[in-house]
């Protein structure tokens, strides 16, 4: 439904996007997963005809997004980063609005609008001008209107992002349901793990502009083979040290130390631990805690980028561009 | 027919947002009144220059004040897009299977009403006052016609400079930059042949002194309409160049989203 290929795009020094290839089936959750600044808002604009790509091209239901926008606009509902509801409407004028712009009228178009009221639990609100709406109000009707035309794609890019965290389990439930229910084919973008683990039937992880790893949430983690040991380290270490250190401990692989934290694979977590620290209280090296974890979406994207995801986010190469409009 | 339609549902998308700034509202129909009766007393004795003819001063100005309030009510027209960039309005429409120019189209058509509304005022003010039109009904159309031009123009100007700047304090920067020397490089306020020589050439250039001349040729006695259709036709062909401009500024806005 949606194919990707080697997209390039960038914002002056800046690359968004440096080869960026992925390929969504119809009706499935595809989710691009990658930190702040990753490219996948960037991905999103030049897949909704929003922005124009510098190199490669993409199809959406099978019309190339820059030759063939116009169709790919009537096929596709987005619903963008930043809110696009208008606040000094209600929210039924809002989604009558953007119903007429899609070329809808009269009773079809009403009873359209009504039903996604009801459906989105905005009916009651539905006369009130939307500047007073919840954010999650606001995001939900954000949503109604993307799909007010009964597109066959939807784009949601970071739909849950500022939300709390019982709305944001609401709006999960809510998109399942879209794709279960209407078979709507949905690519999310989001930089929350725990989303993509969630909602996603296949995933890409994005980093600097390109995708590094991409299949099913649960293959990713079975890829990895084994548990992911961690190790928090009582004071700055050398890497060099650590290393050394752990190089006589069987089991052990994919060691590497980012800041204060120790990561390493081992097929069997709890059985590594003792020789761990062992091998560590041996080279003086001390340690505050150990956890051992089954694998989580987060050690899929520290084995494919080659750092933690929270180390990731707190780099934001392009926060500004990504965030901006 | 679907581009009038469009054009048609975002007008009123303006006009509803506009009705519910009643403040606003009150400041736009108030502020041409204080023109009309501030002007119309300050430059009062202005008659009394050798050379200037004609009686009443305030006979002489309403037009200058019609012309000026369309010229300054829509050269602020791009703040609402610049608020619709911010909120990720402007981002919506723009991947809808809609032609550009209606989002342009529409905005300015809200400026119109806008006007439709102040004209009235103020020539229902000016006749209250004792002006009087001896061009007739038909002149004092012609005089809001012009004005409208010249607002169609000058709000699509605006809108083009909101899509490329993309910031208010510039968009305000340029739009105050330009409203009073315009202004006052015309025959808003003081006859031609009173003017300086420069400032008089200069005016041959200036829109806002094209609106001036056909609406106050039209409403005087006897209209040369050859004169007023002469300087409709340049408004005509600045507001579509205005209008060509902003749908084509959607181009530069997205070339950097």
């Amino acid at each position: 439904m949606i194919q990707a290929n080697d997209l390039k795009k960038g914002y002056g020094e800046v690359r968004a996007l440096d080869g960026l290839s992925f390929e969504v089936p119809e009706g499935a959750i595809f989710g691009l997963l990658g930190p702040n600044g990753a490219g996948k808002s960037t991905a999103v604009k030049v897949l909704t005809t929003l922005a124009r790509a510098d190199g490669g091209e993409a199809r959406v239901a099978g019309f190339d997004v820059a030759r063939d926008a116009r169709r790919v606009r009537r096929t596709i509902g987005v619903v963008a980063q930043k809110s696009g509801v208008d606040i000094d409407l209600t929210g039924r004028e809002n989604l009558m609005l953007q119903g007429r712009l899609q070329g809808m009228r009269g009773r079809e178009l009403s009873s359209r609008a009504e039903a996604l009221l009801e459906e989105f639990g905005l009916a009651d609100a539905a006369g009130r001008v939307t500047r007073g709406y919840s954010g999650g109000m606001q995001r939900r009707l954000d949503i109604a209107i993307g799909l007010v035309h009964r597109p066959k794609v939807l784009f949601l890019d970071e739909p849950t992002t500022g939300l709390d965290p019982e709305v944001r389990a609401a709006m999960w439930t809510e998109i399942s349901r879209l794709q279960r229910d209407e078979g709507l084919t949905i690519l999310l973008t989001t930089h929350y793990l725990e989303e993509a683990d969630r909602l996603a039937s296949s995933l890409a992880i994005v980093d600097r502009g390109r995708v590094v790893a991409s299949g099913a949430p649960d293959e990713l983690k079975a890829a990895l083979d084994g548990d992911s040991v961690q190790v928090e380290l009582d004071g700055v270490e050398a890497n060099g040290n650590v290393h050394a250190a752990l190089s006589g401990v069987g089991g052990l692989s994919a060691v590497s130390v980012d800041g204060r934290r120790l990561h390493a694979r081992a097929a069997d977590g709890a059985r590594a631990v003792p020789a761990v620290l062992a091998a560590l209280d041996a080279h003086a090296i001390p340690v505050a805690s150990v956890r051992v974890a089954r694998p989580s979406l987060d050690d899929v994207y520290l084995r494919y980028a080659g750092r933690s995801f929270a180390a990731a986010e707190a780099e934001k190469p392009t926060e500004n561009k990504e965030a901006g409009r | 027919m679907t581009a009038v339609a469009d054009t048609w549902a975002l007008c009123v998308r303006d006009l509803l947002r506009l009705w519910r700034q009643p403040w606003f509202i009150a400041v736009t129909l108030v502020q041409p009144v204080i023109w009309l009766l501030l002007f119309g007393a300050l430059f009062e004795r202005v008659v009394d220059i050798p050379g200037f003819h004609g009686g009443d001063y305030k006979q002489y100005l309403v037009p200058g004040v019609l012309v000026m309030t369309a010229f300054f009510s829509s050269g602020w027209s791009g703040m609402s897009t610049i608020d619709d960039l911010d909120r990720g309005v402007t981002d919506r429409f723009l991947v809808l299977p809609i032609m550009r120019w209606p989002l342009i189209a529409g905005r300015v058509g809200m400026n119109l009403v806008q006007l439709a509304i102040q004209s009235v005022i103020i020539i229902g003010l000016a006749l209250i006052t004792g002006v009087t039109f001896p061009g007739g009904p038909l002149g004092v159309v012609a005089l809001i016609v012009a004005a409208a031009l010249l607002g169609t123009g000058f709000a699509a100007l605006s809108n083009a400079l909101a899509l490329v700047a993309r910031k208010e304090e510039s968009l305000i920067g340029a739009v105050t930059f330009l409203q009073l020397p315009l202004t006052f490089l015309s025959t808003a306020f003081m006859q031609a042949s009173l003017m300086p020589d420069w400032i008089r050439s200069v005016s041959d250039y200036n829109p806002v002194d094209w609106a001036i001349r056909a609406g106050r040729e039209a409403v005087g006695a006897g209209p040369d309409w050859a004169t007023v259709l002469g300087y409709c036709g340049l408004l005509v062909a600045f507001a579509l160049a205005c209008l060509v401009l902003a749908t084509r500024a959607f181009r530069a806005y997205q070339a950097q989203v």
